[in-house]
């Protein structure tokens, strides 16, 4: 980086993670029945690492006849799975808790390398909550009558299970845990960006013992996860993602038996009132958007600020944007790693665009990028209103549209403005307002004076198009049982 | 000298009014071969100007404490208590004994009653306070989905309309209801009943008609949040069209109305959203860490 | 270079409304500063600048002019090691030890600093503490830590605690003021925050969190709020104010956590002892034995550090 005058520059020197104790195969095959067995489909791809555009590993591309025979497996596995006593079932999945903090540096390397977000993120914040996931969870397996009071339930089934490229082996946990807590068995299907650390929990399931069948994990693109959903023996659909994909998994299993938890897009407010902590309130923007890149549905994307206090956050978050740093994932350094593939990067690149032709101020970091890979600058664009593409449309990148405010009903209206309901952030220093802002948002999560903030006792879904049903806490067992 | 009988005019309610159809058409159902009235036959700008009415209608409504609404449910029941006579003449009319036209006013009553008591407590026994790792108070709560539409059970022209309707609107929905095609008179009367029950105007709207001219309208609305149908099987088209704008769909079907397994809190979670805020706790004095 | 002498502001605003602190985001904010990591070249760097912004410092009742000597000869060398190494910014005493310490660091940089005005509670008249500064800043000393009056702040007379402060500050002369808030009484970051405010108002040229006598003295949530206040003085006004968090900065990593801390918060214009100073006894041998771990590869021993 180049020495900037008057005064000495103190660079942060690399501070790589280390990758020796990190085994990822050459090639993976589909985990079915307790193994790993080679696809029908014949096929495979790879998945390369964003930060470098190197192959990681080449990975099974599952068909529908792989499809077929995962859920035959899971099916075969459902009755006994059932049967078990509630506490044993317990006992399989704290199991499995230990075993991801156990291996925890591991995965965190891992999902670095294979998705491109910061080791800092890997490790202290996707691996720790994937593995208390299934802590927290464990417990309810021999608990359900308490937590849903004077009702009779049974389980599912088999679960099919499709999961997104943002949080890889978080949101593994987030479907797996509940769904063989509440004794259904699983088929899950991992994005095609980042099968990597679902492979590995596919080996540390086996290491744990758990019955053939019981979980099933199974790599392939788009085409796999439409098997999955059309499959006449799967009784239930967990599927996180796009909204564009959620509706035509809700119009696939219209008229069948199957029931849907979808958690979709967001293009969350974040308010910021002229009496807010303004200091935190910044770090609650950069939160909000900068976190895994902007790959998060609950992004805090379009940024609301009241008008007597604009100027002031607005120089804040430029000269905090400034001091975020861009580049290798798994340089413990890193703020804001690779974005997860090249095509979401055309994605947000021509976002990026659009805002411009519209007439919006932009507004980025300064630092430079790697040669190689896939980077967005942490941007910001202004002089955008309700009416913009950028503040319509959930770009899922690190793209911040601002605008501005004068009152408190003006905001409610605004914030409120849009077909997603997933999240919203308000900040001020007043209680009364607190809860009369938190209560009027249409979103499911409301983060007051914070963002970004997750725990496996936190129910966590959307109102309106960000989806339906609730995961975590006791709300997201409601999901795998029918009553 | 026989006495001209003053025959009832039918209309539908919206946003507490009893406009007739916009249409001006109607339909004639009969029971037994006699005629049980001229009623309105609904059109999809009916359904239309109920929804603009429950959207306008919903956001005061949820802001309604709960024991106002649970006042408002209560009034309800000793309204229909108060018109015990017509209840039961209506339902005969619409071809039961008269001991089972007894049997179901007085559940209905008595359901009223019951949901009215759930106003304020569903809050209390389902929401929760979440404890999360970190530094805040998490917790999670029952809110409205909004705009929620009803399409009520053919066969049970009063407790099973009361069963639908009832759950719906104490989670702080207004609702837009398809009243029971070949049994609509008590819908009608019931909407008399809301009118004078201090329930504000567009919580509830009634329309009567052909289900099959407006559940395309109904399940394609983008303002409408939630469906809630009552009826023996889900239309495909209906089930599909939820993909639309991610309506929240519910399916509410029993061959005996008076079942006790219609009573249970549970019935208003099926139309409400989890909402979980976050906030800070502040870490200073007793055990915690200095600032 | 310059001018490093503030004056005080007298168009100030009403200190009864001061910025408000989320003190959880606040520790958010410094867990995230202490996940920095820094190695290398950077951290060498980064020593190196720590050991250049220590104030050496003895406060004790005991203290004798021997004392003081001995502790000036280590301000001055530091360590016998195979590189250069930089003096430390200042030495730190009471005003009757000031001429023993000055004559004792004549021409070697360090720079002697006087705590004052009946530190370290403050509580005496406002003649007493003038007569207090006077006699440090005749005696030599080219800086004056002063306390503020935590009594008259907590009776919510601000603009007392501001005009005493104004006071001391004419007082001082050409010697640099820092005003010691003592964080630890407190109570809450709100009222560090405003107590920054006043004292920034009021002419100080650092804002220091302690005085090392009352637990908790510096802690890096607390030095990210005065940051902050000094980060929003300098937007406003554009004046520079400097940080001092003295108490508690006892090992080098932290020392580093709060060096990157400066860096992101105000700028690296701070990074350099006319801005960013350490009040520490212990800081600096620690700092020393992580540098010649740095360049031997080896963990060190105390028994090779001198002790003064």
């Amino acid at each position: 980086m180049a020495k900037k005058s008057k005064h000495t520059s103190w660079d942060l020197s690399p501070a790589p993670e280390s990758t020796g104790h990190v085994d990822i195969k050459k090639k993976y095959d589909l985990f079915i029945d307790g193994k790993f067995v080679k696809p029908k489909s014949g096929k495979y791809f790879n998945t390369i690492n964003p930060a470098s555009e190197q192959v990681l590993s080449s990975v099974a591309h599952a068909n529908e006849a792989d499809v077929d025979r995962a859920v035959k497996a899971a099916r075969k596995a459902s009755g006994p799975w059932q049967k078990l006593s509630r506490k044993e079932r317990a006992k399989y999945i704290y199991r499995i808790a230990r075993l991801i903090q156990e291996r925890a540096k591991e995965f965190a390397v891992i999902e670095s390398l294979d998705g491109g977000k910061p080791i800092r993120e890997s490790r202290d914040v996707d691996v720790p909550l994937a593995a208390n996931h299934f802590f927290y969870t464990a417990g309810w397996a021999d608990k359900l009558e308490y937590a849903f009071p004077n009702r009779k339930f049974a389980p599912y089934g088999v679960a099919g299970q499709i999961i997104p490229w943002n949080f890889p082996l978080l949101m593994a946990a987030w479907k797996i845990a509940p769904a063989l807590a509440t004794g259904n068995t699983v088929v899950l299907k991992p994005a095609e960006t980042t099968p990597l650390t679902a492979l590995k929990l596919a080996e540390l399931i086996q290491d744990a013992d758990l019955p053939p069948g019981v979980v099933n994990i199974i790599t392939g693109e788009g085409d796999t996860g439409a098997a999955i959903v059309n499959h006449k023996d799967i009784d239930k659909i967990a599927f996180t993602g796009s909204t564009g994909v959620g509706k035509i998994i809700r119009k696939a299993i219209a008229g069948t038996k199957k029931k849907a938890t979808l958690e979709l897009g967001g293009k969350a407010a974040n308010i910021i009132c002229e009496d807010a902590t303004i200091d935190q309130a910044v770090e609650g923007i950069v939160n909000g958007i900068y976190f895994n890149q902007g790959h998060v549905c609950c992004a805090g994307s379009r940024l609301f600020v009241q008008e007597s206090v604009y100027d002031e956050v607005l120089e804040k978050l430029k000269f905090r944007i400034e001091s975020l740093v861009v580049g290798d994932p798994l340089d413990k350094n890193t703020d804001i790693g690779a974005i997860n593939s090249k095509e979401q990067l055309h994605t947000i690149e021509k976002y990026i665009k659009a805002g411009k032709a519209e007439g919006a101020i932009m507004y980025q970091n300064n630092c430079d990028l790697p040669s190689k890979g896939f980077w967005c600058r942490p941007t910001l664009f202004t002089n955008v209103s309700q009416s913009s593409k950028i503040v319509q449309e959930e770009i899922f990148g690190p793209v911040l549209a601002i605008q501005t405010f004068r009152t408190i009903a003006e905001v409610i209206s605004k914030a409120n403005n849009t077909p997603y309901g997933l999240s919203a952030g308000v900040w001020t220093d007043k209680g009364s307002k607190i809860f009369n802002l938190s209560s009027q948002m249409n979103a499911g999560v409301v983060w007051a004076n914070t963002y970004n903030k997750f725990d496996p006792a936190s129910p966590f879904g959307g109102y309106k198009e960000s989806g339906i049903g609730r995961e975590g806490g006791l709300h997201g067992l409601q999901a795998y049982l029918k009553f | 000298m026989s006495r001209l009988e003053v025959l009832k005019t039918y209309k539908i309610y919206i946003g507490g009014k009893f406009p007739r159809t916009e249409s001006g058409r109607y339909y004639t159902p009969e029971q037994n071969g006699s005629k049980l009235g001229n009623i309105c036959l609904s059109s999809r700008k009916d359904f239309r100007n109920a929804v603009v009415a429950a959207r306008s209608a919903q956001g005061s409504w949820a802001n309604r404490s709960a024991f106002n609404k649970s006042q408002i449910i209560y009034r309800i029941a000793e309204m229909l208590e108060g018109r015990r006579a017509q209840f039961i003449e209506e339902l005969i009319k619409m071809g039961a004994s008269k001991a089972k036209a007894v049997k179901e006013l007085e559940e209905s009553i008595d359901r009223l009653v019951y949901f009215a008591g759930w106003c304020d407590k569903y809050q209390q026994v389902f929401g929760s306070v979440n404890p999360v790792a970190s530094a805040h108070f998490n917790f999670s709560m029952y809110e409205a989905q909004g705009v929620v539409s009803i399409v009520a059970p053919e066969d049970s022209a009063l407790l099973g309309l009361i069963s639908a309707v009832i759950p719906v609107i104490i989670g702080g929905n207004t609702a837009v209801i398809i009243a029971s095609e070949s049994m609509p008179l008590c819908a009608i009367s019931f909407a008399e009943v809301l009118a004078t029950s201090d329930l504000p105007g567009g919580v509830v709207n009634i329309l009567t008609g052909h289900e099959k001219e407006l559940i395309d309208h109904i399940s394609k609305h983008m303002d409408v949040n939630g469906l809630l149908y009552c009826r023996e099987n889900v239309p495909l088209s209906f089930d599909e069209n939820c993909e639309i704008n991610m309506k929240r769909l519910s399916h509410l079907y029993s061959t005996n109305w008076s079942s006790e397994d219609l009573e249970n809190p549970y019935l208003i979670l099926d139309h409400l959203e989890v909402k979980t805020t976050w906030h800070p706790i502040e870490q200073i004095g007793g055990s915690a860490p200095s600032y | 270079m310059k001018n490093l002498l503030n004056k005080p502001l007298k168009k100030h605003p009403d200190f009864r409304h001061t910025t408000t602190i989320d003190q959880v985001g606040v520790l958010e904010r410094t867990s995230r500063i202490t996940k920095r990591s820094i190695k290398n070249e950077a951290k060498m760097q980064g020593l190196k600048m720590a050991l250049n912004m220590i104030d050496l410092t003895t406060l004790e009742g005991a203290d004798t002019d021997q004392k003081v000597r001995q502790m000036c000869n280590k301000a001055k060398n530091l360590h016998v090691s195979s590189i250069k190494l930089p003096t430390t910014a200042a030495v730190c005493v009471y005003p009757s030890l000031v001429k023993t310490a000055k004559k004792e660091v004549e021409g070697s940089g360090v720079k002697v600093a006087a705590v004052a005005t009946a530190f370290p509670s403050g509580q005496a008249p406002l003649d007493v503490k003038l007569a207090d500064t006077k006699f440090a800043v005749s005696e030599g000393a080219d800086e004056i830590d002063m306390v503020i009056s935590r009594g008259r702040f907590h009776q919510g007379e601000y603009n007392y605690v501001y005009d005493e402060i104004c006071a001391i500050k004419e007082a001082c002369g050409k010697a640099r003021l820092k005003v010691i808030l003592e964080t630890g009484e407190l109570g809450s970051l709100d009222k560090v925050r405003k107590a920054s405010d006043i004292a920034m108002y009021a002419g100080a040229d650092f804002i220091k969190t302690s005085t090392g006598k009352i637990s908790p003295a510096a802690t890096m949530p607390v030095t990210y709020v005065m940051l902050q206040a000094i980060r929003d003085f300098y937007t406003q006004h554009n004046i520079m104010v400097g940080m001092k968090p003295a108490g508690g900065i006892s090992t080098a990593k932290v020392a580093l956590h709060y060096l990157i801390m400066v860096k992101e918060v105000l700028g690296e214009q701070w990074l350099n002892n006319n801005w960013f100073r350490f009040g520490a006894s212990r800081l600096a041998n620690d700092v020393l034995m992580q540098i010649e771990k740095q360049l031997s590869g080896a963990y060190q021993s105390a028994d090779y550090f001198s002790k003064d």
